[in-house]
């Protein structure tokens, strides 16, 4: 722990002065949907669950559970192939004498700062050609090598962080580079896996774009497709209620999550491990 | 197991840095390869463990050719500077590690009963269940040291192995290092640019400068009689003083600052006005001997048991004197001791000696 040379106190302060109006707004969120009020009125003046309904009456908005299966789906895909796939393109990048290696490394920062949006086109054109359009998998290709390099370039940082000796020393203990990378390598990267995992399937549960443009069909609507049709039709009576539930809905995972793991999530931005 | 050189070269890009070289480790011999960093030592001992592929040459293993073998198959153990113990495994886990992977694994009872009998010759029973992160310096050493020898290796490598540890544990490791190597047997090569290191522990030492080996020989004899200048200013501590002159007449070595010494007896008969140089160590000045100089202490370090002067006996040149501690002498004084000539060890102008 440093020590500290002057107060914190001024700084806490100033913080939630600023961060307020946001935590009203998230206080109303959370009210808004287990409540009514009357209209034109700020204060609810009833308890109601009926903003709930949606959970179980698909008649309200449709089938929610799907949507969030679809969402599920999608999450986990991205968490498996940007884990799998980094950890082991990370690893060669970092260790082994590929040809063409600074050529390669030097294409996936390019992709990792490419702005995605600019390539939607070219990727419709492919996947109507290989007829994935309009299914999820070919949402969860094009999303998973959309996240590749930002994974691969995080889990490199934390592979040069290892020390070589320890792989030296594997090897002349006898075991091959496999056993060596599986065994005594792989455990000393273990925060940057459980960090991007989190991260990539966050990533995967938040995406908007691809799956709106690249899978419009109804049965493949994710989460955030769905919240989004909610207030696209513009019928008479909107309910705004019924809106808030729904996100509050989604959100839920997502703040699980961090709070399980924030402070290894913290850990892709130290870049690696020490000792 | 005898280890052989034959006519080893390494090259990095282009460049040799080991070219030609021989080298022959007795069994159960341990051997040091000394010299400054970037001599060539740890590309040797690599090179040898396979991390590095020889560019030519043989590397034998007893009869065997381990040349164009990878690291796995050569059945070396090696300690390296930094411990590389494995973080996330236990001290047991780490010793027993080698014997789990490849191909022939002997059962779990022997593994564990293995891994028990090299904790015990290393003395580190009581911390099998820790963590290499819960151990000193010292313990950790050990440790690397019983994961490189639980194999019952043919060749133990050893680099820089106490480079990191404090004064006095590089004290108590060093006699370890070597009390287990003496009791395995395995021959040993040690990585060091700690003359003290290499003297103390190794049967012989090799001196190593620019990729070649200067010189091999058992410690004593090395120091007593080195084969090059170079050898004679890397061993002993405090060092040795180089007085570079020429021969005069009768007998005598002439300095141009003004210093003036016999000659040893056996260089008695050189020829007047060769270019020499004269290598004094510490003890030979002012404990005794056929000569004198003179000359101002001009520093002065107590080392507890025993003091070191040194002496400016013409301008510009200071030699070096270890005596017992004595109150009767400080900066400033003047003194006339008595030099050991026929110690002195002499150098021709190529750093040869005579």
């Amino acid at each position: 722990m440093m020590t500290r040379n002057f107060s914190t106190l001024p700084l806490v302060a100033l913080l939630t002065l600023v961060s307020l109006p946001l935590m009203v707004m998230y206080g109303f969120l959370i009210l808004d949907t287990v409540t009514d009020a009357p209209p034109g009125e700020l204060w609810p003046d009833r308890f109601t669950l009926e903003h709930w309904r949606f959970l179980f009456d698909t008649s309200v908005v449709g089938n929610v559970w799907q949507a969030a299966g679809n969402s599920l789906i999608l999450a986990l895909s991205m968490m498996v192939i940007v884990l799998s796939l980094s950890t082991t393109a990370a690893y060669a990048i970092s260790r082994l004498h590929l040809p063409y290696r600074r050529l390669f490394l030097g294409g996936i920062l390019v992709m990792h700062a490419f702005p995605a949006v600019t390539l939607l086109i070219g990727v419709f054109f492919v996947l109507n050609f290989t007829g994935l359009y309009n299914s999820m998998i070919g949402v969860i290709l094009v999303k998973g090598a959309l996240m590749l390099p930002f994974g691969i370039w995080i889990m490199k940082g934390f592979y040069d962080a290892v020390p070589w000796e320890i792989e030296m020393a594997g090897v002349q203990d006898g075991a091959s580079r496999f056993t060596v990378w599986r065994r005594l390598i792989l455990p000393q990267v273990k925060p940057g896996l459980v960090a991007l995992g989190v991260f990539s399937f966050l990533d995967g549960w938040g995406e908007y774009l691809l799956p709106r443009i690249l899978a419009p069909g109804s049965e493949m609507t994710v989460l955030s497709v769905f919240l989004n049709e909610l207030i696209a039709g513009d019928q008479l009576g909107f309910d705004f209620n019924l809106f808030k539930s729904v996100g509050v809905f989604y959100t839920l995972p997502v703040v699980l999550l961090f709070i399980i793991f924030q402070d290894r999530l913290m850990n892709i931005f130290g870049g690696g491990t020490k000792g | 197991m005898q280890l052989h050189l034959d006519n080893f070269t390494k090259r990095f890009d282009g460049t040799a840095v080991i070219e030609n070289l021989d080298l022959t480790v007795n069994d159960g011999e341990m051997l040091a390869l000394l010299g400054p960093s970037g001599c060539g030592k740890s590309t040797t001992l690599l090179s040898i463990a396979g991390i590095y592929r020889a560019d030519g040459g043989r590397i034998l293993f007893g009869d065997r050719d381990v040349s164009n073998l990878p690291s796995q198959r050569r059945n070396v153990g090696v300690v390296f500077q930094n411990y590389a113990l494995y973080p996330h495994m236990s001290v047991e886990e780490n010793i027993a590690f080698p014997l789990t992977v490849g191909k022939k694994r002997p059962s779990a009872e022997e593994v564990t009963r293995r891994v028990r009998e090299t904790a015990e010759l290393v003395h580190i029973e009581e911390l099998m269940a820790r963590k290499p992160a819960q151990l000193s310096g010292g313990q950790q050493q050990r440790v690397a040291l019983a994961r490189a020898i639980v194999r019952r290796p043919d060749v133990l490598l050893l680099d820089e192995p106490l480079a990191n540890l404090d004064a006095k544990l590089r004290l108590e490791m060093r006699s370890e290092i070597r009390r287990i190597q003496l009791e395995t047997g395995i021959t040993a090569i040690l990585v060091t640019h700690d003359q003290v290191e290499a003297m103390s522990m190794c049967d012989r030492v090799a001196i190593m400068n620019k990729g070649e080996i200067l010189q091999i020989d058992a410690p004593t004899q090395m120091y007593r009689a080195p084969a090059s200048r170079f050898v004679a200013g890397f061993l002993g501590n405090p060092p040795i003083v180089f007085l570079d002159g020429q021969t005069g007449p009768a007998g005598r070595f002439e300095m141009a600052e003004g210093l003036s010494l016999p000659l040893p007896s056996r260089l008695a008969g050189m020829p007047e006005g060769q270019p020499i140089a004269l290598g004094l160590r510490p003890e030979h000045y002012g404990a005794g001997g056929g000569a004198s100089a003179a000359g101002r202490v001009v520093f002065v370090e107590p080392q507890g048991r025993e003091m070191l002067f040194d002496v400016e006996a013409a301008p510009g040149i200071v030699l070096r004197s270890i005596q017992p501690v004595r109150d009767d002498v400080g900066i400033g004084d003047r003194v006339d001791w008595p030099v050991d000539t026929e110690r002195l060890l002499a150098f021709d102008s190529e750093g040869r000696t005579l």
